[in-house]
């Protein structure tokens, strides 16, 4: 696992919320994205389906579709338009026998 | 005569400043926005429970995007406004909305799309590898999560965004690694002029500059990138400087991109006509001069009709809201249509300049290395894409994405269409704007399906 991605700059007083990623408890910020949930954590965000490696979000506007990950109920959601919210149970594409980033 | 329904989809500059106009006027639009936040992408908003302020948010903008907010907010009840909503399709008179997992069909008389604009990239070796991101996209991290994409960032590319953002950045403390422009020196001094005549808004863009070298950042003219360097993350920038060399720059992190373009989509699916643009280099959607589109009853507004940014959008925003109130019978609007167009005379000198100080570099397109991933959503190489040509013939992109799978994917071409297009362009030996565009489908963004099991039995 690689250093996490984002680096916060600032908002950091905001309430801590606790969700799951691919089976870790992890804290975050209310007000954050689910992306920003795992890239403050994780240096990548998704694998991508045909083989080229992980990938990390690009366009954060919801437009580009690639940072689609999973919650525990299956429903697919993007990452950057989708808030992290308490007891999220967040999975970035190993239950589909990718390897998590 | 009144409309019966007038719904705007998009609330940013163009689509506010529109629902102010018919608001004043009486009617009530529907005002459709797929962010749960109305602001759209200049002017996001942060989500509830930060606090920077707007000076901090916005810099020299501060003033005006409080004025958006606010004019927005004070609006009310006077306006139907659902944010979450994702209208994916239009057909005929109905639009198809997905909101809050429900999907909905909603009949209109009018219809304004102000639908705005995303990044325009040229994929580049190593752009698909985690840290890579749109300059739109890194200014929205900061803005909307006030977090920075690394710790150390390149900015690249060809866009009055790209020294806004680096300077942004290097605002918020975050080392900026250099700011990279592909567009030669000569040509920026060459639309100096127009941005000196631009007034205050083109002194505000050449002040980014200097506030970039006061901070000590490079301001490089004239690069070629050749590749982001990392595997499983960005650990530098290699780039061939104006005079051919090669250097890299050690980061963890890069933003680039080459302006913006439009989000026609749904425009597409309505059925309105389209013309090819020489001045921004893409496709646009064909109206009038006061928004109205090929199909009746359907107008456009804002950077997605044309680019120009945000004062340009609110003034068409509030061009095409006039335009309704003429067409239904409401009061003569012929004063302040006059008054807007001298108005957006007057921003037009500058938006020439701008579009002339950062042109779309469409030769990096051209020469994208065959082993360089074009389709990012299907991993689809630059070679397999011309190999695909090469072997089927296609004499269009709709063709030549059904041969090779390029803008088939979850973003249907939106973020490699225009560099497939200078491609098969390059290949059939043609003007890109002879290439064709490559045509939108309904869901235009996907959808889950089970939004289908809650509107059954919905009246159609």
């Amino acid at each position: 696992m690689t250093e996490p991605r984002f680096m916060r700059v600032g908002e950091t007083s905001r309430p801590v919320i606790r969700l799951a990623i691919d089976g870790d408890p992890v804290e975050a910020l209310a007000g954050d994205t689910l992306m920003t949930a795992i890239l403050t954590r994780r240096g990548q965000l998704r694998m991508s389906e045909f083989g080229d490696g992980a990938r990390a979000g690009f366009c954060l506007m919801g437009a580009c579709q690639d940072c689609w990950v999973r919650l525990g109920d299956r429903r697919r959601l993007r990452a950057c338009t989708t808030f992290a919210a308490e007891g999220m149970e967040v999975l970035t594409g190993a239950e589909e026998g990718i390897d998590a980033p | 005569m009144r409309p019966e329904t007038v719904i705007i989809v998009g609330a940013g500059p163009a689509g506010i400043r529109a629902a102010m106009v018919l608001a004043e006027h009486g009617i009530r639009p529907v005002v459709l926005d797929e962010a749960p936040m109305s602001g759209g992408q200049i002017f996001r908003r942060q989500p509830q429970g930060f606090t920077r302020s707007y000076a901090k948010l916005y810099g020299y903008e501060a003033r005006r995007a409080e004025a958006l907010h606010t004019a927005f907010d004070a609006l009310g009840p006077r306006i139907d406004y659902r944010p979450g909503a994702l209208v994916w399709n239009v057909e005929g008179r109905r639009l198809q909305v997905l909101r809050d997992g429900v999907n909905e069909t909603l009949a209109f008389d009018r219809l304004l799309f102000a639908t705005g604009a995303m990044d325009r990239v040229i994929p580049f070796p190593g752009w698909t590898t985690p840290g890579v991101y749109t300059l739109g996209g890194a200014q929205v991290a900061l803005k909307h999560q006030a977090c920075a994409i690394g710790r150390r960032v390149v900015f690249f590319g060809s866009s009055p965004l790209l020294p806004l953002v680096a300077l942004q950045y290097a605002a918020a403390g975050v080392a900026v690694a250099g700011v990279f422009d592909t567009t030669p020196r000569r040509a920026k001094i060459a639309a100096l002029p127009g941005v000196l005549a631009g007034g205050t808004t083109g002194l505000k863009g050449l002040s980014y500059l200097a506030r970039l070298a006061l901070k000590g950042i490079r301001y490089h003219h004239g690069i070629t990138p050749v590749a982001a360097i990392g595997d499983r993350t960005v650990t530098g920038f290699a780039y061939l400087d104006a005079g051919g060399r090669q250097h890299e720059t050690a980061c963890d992190a890069v933003a680039f991109g080459y302006g913006i373009k439009s989000e026609w989509q749904l425009a597409d699916l309505a059925g309105c006509r389209f013309a090819f643009d020489a001045d921004t280099h893409q496709w646009r959607v064909e109206t009038d001069a006061e928004g109205r589109s090929s199909v009746e009853g359907i107008y456009l507004a804002g950077d997605g009709a044309r680019i120009a940014g945000a004062d340009v959008a609110a003034e068409t925003g509030e061009r095409a809201a006039r335009a309704i109130l003429a067409d239904t019978g409401g009061p003569d609007q012929g004063a302040a249509l006059s008054t807007i167009a001298r108005r957006l005379a007057r921003h037009a000198g500058l938006r020439q300049a701008i579009d002339r100080a950062f042109p779309f570099p469409a030769h990096l397109a051209r020469e994208i290395p065959d082993d360089c991933i074009l389709c990012r959503c299907e991993a689809v190489r630059a070679g397999e894409f011309r190999a695909a040509i090469a072997a089927l013939g296609p004499d269009e992109v709709n063709r030549a994405k059904a041969f090779s799978r390029v803008g088939m994917g979850r973003c249907q071409g939106r973020v490699c269409g225009p560099a497939a297009a200078e491609i098969l362009a390059t290949e059939l030996g043609r003007p890109v704007s002879e290439a064709g565009r490559l045509r939108s489908q309904p869901p235009v963004k996907p959808i889950p399906i089970a939004a289908f099991q809650e509107s059954k039995g919905d009246a159609a």
